[in-house]
């Protein structure tokens, strides 16, 4: 249900081998948390992402089970380490079943 | 039906008995949602940071940030919001270190509480006191 949802990430280009790189992961999603009402006093369903995870060729870096108390538009901050040059692969799961992927690739400098 | 005085007097004193209810069961649920996540260990005080504004204006998007050097993952607590949960991070093996930041929401001024369970099986906590201007849940 949720409309014009865009996952943006921000990775460094490259890394040395072995260095820990913070990366910043923002998705545009109303979160709908399933306390409002509307105009008539029904209440709005439930519409969240509930999980989002970051893996790196394969491996997991890091993840996380969300709840209806994260804002909307999740914001997360980590770090990973770059063993290697590869690709850092994104994903949100929606409530309703759609999930939102985005890759970014690194270079060892 | 005829209602008596009796009959009356015992739907009142069930009503209230009813209306009760929830305020001890709606406490508990902070608990339970800890208990649930460390299985009733014992949780240190050391080990785990929770960094969070002392005033947020705004409740429907409050930064907080977590530091657990050694844990595999933390979960966070707003223990007076309808429901308690926030989130629960979970660090993989190519994290490079166990620090995260987010954004939440609060429906009002409380205490918010992470719990973080460490590689060696042991668990800490942290809670830091927040007051929010406006709160974030809607209505």
């Amino acid at each position: 249900m949720a409309e014009n949802v865009t996952p943006r990430v921000r990775v460094p280009r490259s890394a040395a081998v072995g260095e820990v790189i913070t990366i910043k992961t923002l998705i545009s999603h109303i979160m709908e948390s399933g306390q409002r009402r509307d105009g008539d006093g029904n209440t709005i369903p439930r519409s969240i992402i509930n999980t989002f995870s970051c893996d790196f060729n394969g491996q997991n870096v890091f993840s996380v089970d969300l709840k209806a108390a994260v804002s909307a538009n999740p914001y997360f901050e980590f770090s990973a380490t770059v063993p290697e040059a590869g690709e850092f692969t994104f994903t949100w799961n929606d409530d309703d079943g759609s999930v939102y992927t985005d890759v970014k690739a690194i270079e060892i400098a | 039906m005829k209602i008596s005085r009796r009959a009356t007097l015992a739907l009142g004193g069930s009503a209230a008995l009813v209306a009760m209810l929830p305020l001890p069961a709606f406490a508990d649920a902070n608990d339970d949602a800890i208990a649930a996540f460390t299985g009733g260990a014992e949780m240190a005080d050391t080990g785990l940071t929770l960094t969070a504004p002392e005033i947020a204006e705004n409740g429907n998007t409050v930064p907080i940030e977590v530091d657990a050097p050694g844990a595999v993952s933390v979960m966070i607590i707003a223990t007076g919001n309808p429901n308690p949960g926030v989130c629960t991070f979970n660090f993989g093996p190519l994290a490079g270190n166990q620090h995260a930041v987010t954004r939440i929401r609060l429906a009002g001024t409380q205490d918010v509480v992470a719990v973080a369970k460490m590689a060696d099986g042991s668990f800490a906590k942290a809670s830091a006191n927040i007051k929010v201007t406006i709160g974030g849940c809607g209505g």
